[in-house]
C-alpha cells in the first residue's frame, strides 16, 4: 500500500545531515515489531512450509522428503473449493462495497454531529464474538423466521433457486450459498466501511464545491471528483474484505451445506479432523500464494497514479 | 448539454450582477443583512471587509453554494436565486484553490469545458494556460506546483469557461507578500484582457485598492460605503471605512460657523476648515479626519508658511520610526490624542521624540464624519488573520 504515498515528496528539500547516533534510533524503535514478526509469522511460516513437504503420520512422526507431489494432489482434489472461495469472497466484497460505500459516504459528508456515534455503530458488531454473530444468522435465516416467509411470499425464493448456479437450494435460506455470502458480507462489512470512511472524510469539501461550480451535476461530480479521490479507501476496503473472506471457514461451516465448502474449511478439516498435516500445510500455502497473486494484480491494475 | 441560454456564458448579454435585498442567517446569526448591490458587467469589483463581515457568504450565495434566507440574485434580467451551482454562468476561484489533486493541470482546466461538452477543449485549455503562463506545466499534478502556480491554475480553470461573473475568494491570501503584489498586477491584466466581471472578496485593503474599479466596504453584513478606491480613500463616509481602508487621524470638533463652501470648526480650541462637500454629516458635532501622509510636520521655530492651511499647534513627537520610504511619527497633542504622521524622506531632518512640532495640511484633504460613531471602528488589530473559508466564515 505504499502506493498511497503523496505525490510531490520529490520536491522536498534533502534532510539536514544528522549525527551518527540518531541513525540507530529508528531501528531500535522497529525492533519489537520486527521481533514479533519473526517469532509469530516468519518462523511459523517456515515450519508450515517444511511441514508441507514432509511425509508420514501424526502417530509415526513426519520426515522431510521434499514431497512436492502433495501440492499437486491437494490442488487436484480441492480446486473446486479454491474456486468457490474466491467467487464467494469476490461476491461478498462487491456487495460490501455496494452497501458500504453509501454508508461511509453518509457518515463522512451528511452525518454532522452524529458522525462519531455512527462510526461506533459500524464497529459495534466487534463487541460480540465473531462466532456468535454468525450463529445468530442461523436464527435470522431459519425456515421459521420472518425473512424466510418474506422470501417465500414474494416468490424471491423460487427466483433464487432458478438458473444453473442457484444461490438458494433445497427450499430454504439457511445452508445455502446465499447464506454463506450473506454471512461473509456482514462479517467483513466494517473492514470495508472504515477505510472508505477514512478516505471520504479526508476529501476537502471545497473540491466537491469546485466540482459543482465547474458545471458538474451531482452524479458527474461524484464520478469525476469524489469517486477517484476515494479510490485509496476502495482499494484498502476491498483488500481488507476480500483477503479474510477468501480464507474464512466459519461462515461456510455454520451457514452453508456440503456443497458450499470453502477452502478455509477444508484446511481446518485437514488439520484438526483428518490430521493430514502436509496436505493442510500445502493447501494453506497455495491459498496464500493465490491471494498474493490476485492482490498484486489488483493493486497493480488499480493503478498507483490515481491514488494521490 | 441543453442548458438554457442563461447558462451559456459564451453568449454575451447584458450581464450586470444584481444582489437585491439579500439576507442570510445562520441560526440566529445574521451574516448578510439586507444587502443590495449592482455590479456592472465587465467591472472589477471588490468586496472588502474584516473576517466575519459577510463578504464570503455573499460570494458563496452568488456561486450558489449557499442558500439565501431572503432576497434575489440576478444576472442581467435572469433570476438565478434558486439555480443550482452547476447551472449558473458563474465560476469561483476558491480560497485555497481547490484544485483536483487526482487530475493534472490540463484536466483541471478542462474540467468545466468537458462537463458542458464544449468543443475545442484542447485549444481553449491551451489558451487559458497561456494566459496564466503555465503552458509548460500542463501535465503536472497540482501537488507538484508552487502556491503561486496553483493560484494561476485555479484562475485559468475558472476563466476558461468564460463565465458571466468570476468570483474570487481571497485569491491571494495564501501567497507571500512579494508574490501577492505580482499576482495583483497579473489579475488586473487578465481581467482587462478577458473583460469578465470579477467579484473579488478580500480583507486586504491594499489588494482591493490595487485591483478594483469599485470597492464595497462591508461591515457586519452591510455595505458601509461603495465607490472607486480613490473616493473611498480620500473621502470616507464612516469611521469604519476611514480606519479600515488605510489609517486615519480622527479629531473631535464642533462646527462654529460657515465661510462660503467651507465649514469652520473648532477642535480643542484650535480652528480648522472643512469643505462642506467633504462632510458626511449635517451634525454640528464632527470627527475631523485627515490621512497621516497628508500632514506636514514642522519643528516649532522652523520657517514655514502656513497660510490657508489647517494648522494644529502644541504637538510633541512621542515616537519616531524610520521605515525607509517614509518616517512615521506619533505626535501627542495638547488634548492627549496621538496623531499619526507619515513624512516622506526627502532629505529633511528626522525629528526626534520630544521635539515640539506644528502639524499642517491642506483643508481639501480634510473629511468630516458623524461624531456619533465609534472613532475606533475598523481599526485593524495587529496580526489578525482572515477567517478560514470553511463553514460560516466571513
Amino acid at each position: 500500500m505504499s502506493a498511497l504515498g503523496t505525490v510531490g515528496q520529490d520536491v522536498a528539500a534533502p534532510p539536514p545531515p544528522r549525527r551518527r547516533g540518531r541513525k540507530v534510533v529508528p531501528y531500535v524503535l522497529l525492533l519489537p515489531g520486527l521481533l514479533w514478526l519473526v517469532l509469530f509469522f516468519i518462523v511459523p511460516m517456515i515450519f508450515l512450509f517444511s511441514q508441507s513437504l514432509q511425509q508420514g503420520s501424526l502417530d509415526q512422526g513426519y520426515t522431510m522428503t521434499w514431497h512436492w507431489q502433495t501440492y499437486v494432489d491437494a490442488f487436484q482434489l480441492y480446486w473446486p473449493q479454491f474456486l468457490r472461495s474466491f467467487i464467494y469472497a469476490l461476491i461478498a466484497t462487491a456487495l460490501a462495497l455496494l452497501i458500504g460505500y453509501p454508508v461511509a459516504y453518509t457518515i463522512a459528508f451528511k452525518s454532522g454531529r452524529w458522525k462519531n456515534f455512527l462510526l461506533v455503530l459500524v464497529i459495534a458488531p466487534f463487541f460480540t464474538s465473531f462466532l456468535l454473530r454468525t450463529l445468530s444468522w442461523q436464527t435470522i435465516l431459519s425456515s421459521n423466521g420472518r425473512v424466510y416467509s418474506f422470501f417465500v411470499k414474494t416468490h424471491l425464493l423460487n427466483l433464487l433457486q432458478a438458473g444453473p448456479y442457484p444461490l438458494v437450494t433445497g427450499n430454504q435460506l439457511l445452508n445455502t450459498p446465499l447464506a454463506v455470502i450473506t454471512g461473509l458480507t456482514y462479517n467483513f462489512m466494517p473492514f470495508m466501511v472504515l477505510p472508505l470512511f477514512a478516505s471520504l472524510d479526508r476529501i476537502d469539501i471545497r473540491l466537491l464545491e469546485a466540482g459543482a461550480d465547474l458545471y458538474g451535476r451531482p452524479w458527474t461530480a461524484f464520478r469525476k471528483v469524489t469517486w477517484p479521490l476515494s479510490l485509496p479507501g476502495v482499494v484498502a476496503g476491498t483488500l481488507l474484505t476480500f483477503i479474510p473472506a477468501a480464507g474464512d471457514y466459519i461462515n461456510s461451516k455454520l451457514l452453508g451445506n456440503p456443497n458450499t465448502t470453502m477452502i478455509g474449511q477444508v484446511i481446518d478439516g485437514q488439520f484438526l479432523r483428518v490430521t493430514d498435516y502436509p496436505t493442510a500445510a500445502a493447501l494453506s500455502f497455495t491459498l496464500m500464494a493465490a491471494i498474493l497473486v490476485l492482490v498484486s494484480i489488483y493493486v497493480w491494475r488499480a493503478g498507483t497514479e490515481e491514488l494521490v | 448539454m441543453s442548458d438554457p441560454a442563461g447558462a451559456r456564458p459564451d453568449v454575451q448579454q447584458d450581464g450586470d450582477l444584481r444582489i437585491v435585498q439579500v439576507t442570510k442567517q445562520f441560526g440566529s446569526f445574521t451574516a448578510v443583512d439586507d444587502l443590495t448591490l449592482t455590479i456592472p458587467q465587465g467591472s472589477f469589483f471588490a468586496l472588502l471587509g474584516p473576517s466575519g463581515c459577510g463578504k464570503t457568504t455573499t460570494l458563496r450565495m452568488v456561486a450558489g453554494l449557499e442558500d439565501l434566507t431572503l432576497g434575489q440574485i440576478l444576472i442581467g434580467d435572469k433570476d438565478i436565486t434558486g439555480t443550482k451551482p452547476y447551472r449558473r454562468p458563474v465560476n469561483t476561484v476558491f480560497q485555497n484553490y481547490a484544485l483536483f489533486p487526482h487530475l493534472d493541470i490540463f484536466e483541471n482546466v478542462a474540467f468545466g469545458l468537458r462537463r458542458r461538452r464544449q468543443p475545442e477543449v484542447k485549444r481553449r485549455v491551451d489558451e487559458a494556460l497561456e494566459l496564466v503562463e503555465l503552458s509548460h506545466l500542463a501535465r503536472r499534478k497540482p501537488a507538484q506546483l508552487s502556491g503561486g502556480q496553483q493560484q494561476r491554475v485555479a484562475l485559468a480553470r475558472a476563466i476558461v469557461n468564460r463565465p458571466s461573473v468570476l468570483l474570487l475568494d481571497e485569491p491571494l491570501g495564501a501567497l507571500d507578500l512579494k508574490l501577492r503584489r505580482q499576482m495583483q498586477i497579473e489579475l488586473k491584466r487578465i481581467q482587462t484582457e478577458v473583460g469578465i466581471t470579477f467579484v473579488h472578496v478580500t480583507h486586504d485593503q491594499e489588494e482591493a485598492m490595487t485591483m478594483a474599479d469599485t470597492i464595497a466596504v462591508m461591515n457586519a453584513g452591510r455595505v458601509e460605503q461603495m465607490g472607486d478606491p480613490a473616493t473611498l480613500y480620500e473621502n470616507p463616509s464612516t469611521t469604519f471605512v476611514a480606519n479600515f481602508l488605510g489609517q486615519s487621524n480622527l479629531i473631535r470638533a464642533t462646527v462654529s460657523g460657515t465661510a462660503g463652501d467651507d465649514l469652520l470648526l473648532v477642535a480643542s480650541g484650535q480652528k480648522l476648515v472643512l469643505p462642506r462637500s467633504r462632510a458626511a454629516t449635517t451634525s454640528d458635532e464632527l470627527l475631523v479626519g485627515v490621512r497621516p501622509e497628508k500632514i506636514r510636520v514642522d519643528a516649532d521655530g522652523a520657517a514655514a508658511t502656513l497660510d490657508g492651511m489647517n494648522v494644529l499647534t502644541g504637538g510633541v513627537v512621542s515616537d519616531t520610526s524610520f521605515t525607509g520610504v517614509s518616517t512615521q511619527y506619533l505626535v501627542r497633542m495638547p488634548w492627549g490624542q496621538e496623531l499619526m504622521v507619515f513624512a516622506q524622506n526627502v532629505g529633511v531632518e528626522v525629528l526626534r521624540p520630544g521635539t515640539k512640532v506644528t502639524l499642517s495640511w491642506v483643508p481639501s484633504h480634510t473629511f468630516g464624519l458623524d461624531a456619533a460613531q465609534d472613532a475606533q471602528a475598523g481599526v485593524e488589530i495587529e496580526g489578525e488573520e482572515p477567517a478560514p473559508a470553511v463553514g460560516v466564515g466571513s
